[in-house]
């Protein structure tokens, strides 16, 4: 019996030539109660020195997404399909040995709560130099040496004093420094902030914010910005992935998704933001109802629920026929059954009056 | 640092200090509530009609018709700087510090039996303690990595046969198997590990299985449930998302977390363990601490049931003084001050 050793997955697939393009990704774990589909058909593309902000509400499967990416669900009970090309390279199909050399060196990854994300017992520095010595053969001594300047970069003062101490003596704002000199430590090419400001508080996360702007213009990365704070994608993305119940509702530009959104679900969020630049309201406008069960996906489109348009549209189609996602204009994708003419009336009568 | 260590050292010797008070004056109960003279625990008979002079004359000689404190301070005096008894016939035994006091039914000094007794049930114990952390770690790590399937449910099945089957059971099946049936080790007696390794090594290995046995199944369970929580931790992702192998981010971010709170149990299960190898030195037959105890209790031979509960309680103490110095570097958010 002959060995056949050819690999029967290859397939011919076209390489997408964007830097990281995510295609019809799904993530899907099995429960007790059911299937939870926490990722559903999920596409974006992100080009180096471009920023991706991904928004949605909790447990709108942003987090899920971004550890798909990183293979992080190999070998836990996820089933993850699709394809996810980074740098020509497909990585769901990738074996995790091929993964561990990308983590930490081709793409880095900054955490929401830098105290947790940081081990109690071993110091900052020594933490940040096994990142760095896990890809690069050099002695202990050149890894330090680089942390030190790392750390510099970053903003920590005394970075040789402080390369020896532990997380727990470093406050949160230097804790999220120390972080995104670990996740820079290789100079990835794509790096993933999964809420990188939320710990902090305001005059700290505008510090965070510039200083990640600052190193993706150094190192010409590409950036996926993972956060609830629409005022922080406004800030520093360049194009928004909305999600909601593991889909994306609507993608586009920045401009696109803040002044001309067209899916209702992307007018609550906007109307639930606080602004400055605009006269106080009484009150924020909160999107009623809650968000939708993952293992009891609404039929038809996921927002139904909560959404007050759906008698715009004949036939209950809301609540029978799943929405595809529509470019409405080149790049800005919508998923909605109201007609497009009709959302912008209604964006432009009804809710911009209002935000 | 050192202040910390100081610090704890004092505090420990304050701990020893009111264990010797508190076990002073609970042997000093038992003449009193069975109206006995305190001659009989001492030397196992009455020689003299009660109430007769003569036994007063003893009574006085023993010094137990001084007031209570002083009773205590001359125990005390003893076991620091050594005394001299007399046993109230005429023999006069000097017996050097640290005197715990002298058995006149076996006609030695409590210090003498103890340092017989002592490092067989140090034997037991460390020799039990490494054999049971190597095989609870492992086992419980396995498990946890591999949760709920085979690995898992075979090593979570032993565990709790372990802690079911007590050791007057799984001992005598060893010594069955071992020792008579397949003669891999026969009439093995005890030997110091300094007169004879390979001997003590022998008459150690059987008692060290079925103790670790008991002890393996808790530290599986123990070290299964905190590996499961750890890796749950947010540092074990940031560690894969370093892209570390998994090898590493298991054994240096996981067992490291892991095992740190175990730390503590160890200490004080080997502390306790000192002492309290009763049913394994019976079932095989060692003459440590644990057989010391038991055999002195039935033979209501107080000074050395007063030696051998003090000797107990040190190691207690001292293991939790390690433990708790050890603790401070293995944890660095624990503080010296």
């Amino acid at each position: 019996m002959s060995v056949d050793v050819v690999d029967v997955r290859e397939e011919p697939r076209d390489v997408p030539e964007r830097f990281l393009s995510v295609r019809d990704l799904r993530v899907h774990f099995p429960t007790d109660d059911g299937l939870v589909k926490a990722v559903d058909g999920l596409s974006f593309d992100v080009e180096r020195g471009q920023t991706l902000g991904i928004v949605g509400e909790s447990g709108s499967g942003k987090s899920v997404t971004s550890q798909a990416i990183f293979g992080l669900h190999k070998g836990s009970r996820a089933r993850v399909s699709g394809e996810i090309w980074l740098n020509g390279q497909e990585l769901v199909a990738a074996h995790e040995s091929q993964m561990r050399s990308l983590r930490g060196q081709e793409m880095a990854m900054i955490f929401q709560d830098p105290l947790s994300a940081m081990h109690p017992f071993y110091t900052v520095g020594a933490q940040i130099s096994e990142a760095y010595r896990v890809h690069n053969d050099v002695s202990r001594k050149a890894a330090r040496q680089r942390v030190v300047e790392m750390l510099d970069r970053v903003g920590i003062p005394d970075p040789d004093k402080r390369y020896d101490d532990y997380p727990h003596q470093f406050s949160g704002g230097m804790r999220q420094r120390a972080m995104i000199a670990m996740a820079l430590i290789c100079s990835p090419s794509l790096l993933i902030a999964d809420e990188p400001t939320t710990a902090l508080d305001v005059t700290v996360q505008a510090q965070i914010l510039e200083l990640i702007k600052d190193v993706q213009t150094e190192f010409d990365s590409a950036v996926i910005l993972i956060t609830h704070d629409l005022g922080v994608v406004a800030e520093t993305c360049d194009s928004v992935v909305v999600m909601y119940g593991g889909q994306c509702v609507e993608r586009g530009t920045v401009d696109d998704v803040f002044y001309r959104p067209e899916m209702p679900y992307a007018w609550g969020l906007l109307g639930s933001m606080p602004r400055m630049d605009r006269q106080r309201q009484q009150r924020l406008t909160p999107i009623q109802g809650q968000p939708p069960s993952l293992i009891q996906v609404p039929r038809g489109c996921v927002f139904n629920p909560r959404c007050e348009y759906t008698h715009l549209v004949p036939e209950r189609r809301c609540f029978t026929v799943h929405p595809e996602l529509v470019d409405t204009a080149p790049g800005h994708g919508v998923r909605c059954h109201i007609d497009p003419e009709q959302r912008r009336e209604i964006f432009t009568n009804e809710i911009r009056p209002k935000l | 640092m050192i202040r910390f260590i100081i610090r704890r050292l004092a505090g420990a010797v304050v701990v020893l200090w009111i264990v010797s008070i508190i076990t002073f004056v609970i042997f000093q109960l038992a003449p009193l509530l069975s109206h006995t003279s305190p001659v009989y625990y001492y030397i196992g008979k009455i020689p003299f009609p009660p109430h007769s002079p003569q036994l007063r004359e003893l009574e006085h000689r023993f010094g137990f018709d001084l007031p209570l404190p002083q009773q205590y301070w001359h125990w005390l005096h003893g076991i620091l700087f050594g005394q001299t008894i007399t046993n109230g016939t005429g023999d006069v035994v000097h017996c050097t510090a640290p005197c715990l006091g002298y058995s006149f039914r076996l006609n030695t000094a409590v210090t003498t039996l103890i340092t017989q007794a002592f490092p067989v049930s140090l034997s037991l114990a460390v020799g039990a303690a490494t054999l049971w952390l190597l095989g609870g770690i492992s086992i419980g790590t396995a498990s946890a990595l591999r949760r709920g399937k085979f690995i898992d449910r075979l090593g979570m099945t032993m565990a709790l046969g372990g802690v079911s089957l007590p050791i007057f059971f799984t001992g005598p099946i060893l010594l069955l198997v071992f020792e008579y049936k397949l003669k891999w080790l026969p009439n093995v007696s005890y030997q110091s590990i300094t007169s004879d390794p390979a001997q003590w090594l022998r008459s150690m290995v059987l008692p060290w299985i079925a103790l670790a046995f008991l002890f393996a199944a808790l530290y599986a369970r123990l070290t299964r449930a905190n590996m499961l929580e750890t890796m749950g931790e947010d540092f074990i992702r940031t560690a894969r998302a370093k892209g570390l192998s998994r090898r590493r981010v298991v054994v240096k971010h996981g067992l490291r977390a892991a095992l740190t709170p175990i730390v503590t149990i160890f200490g004080m299960d080997i502390g306790q363990l000192i002492g309290t190898t009763v049913i394994t030195e019976t079932v095989f037959n060692l003459r440590g601490l644990g057989w010391l105890s038991i055999s002195s209790i039935q033979q209501q031979d107080l000074p050395v049931i007063m030696g051998v509960t003090l000797v107990a309680a040190t190691a207690v103490v001292v293991m939790n003084l390690i433990v708790d110095i050890l603790y401070a570097v293995v944890d660095p958010r624990v503080s010296y001050t």
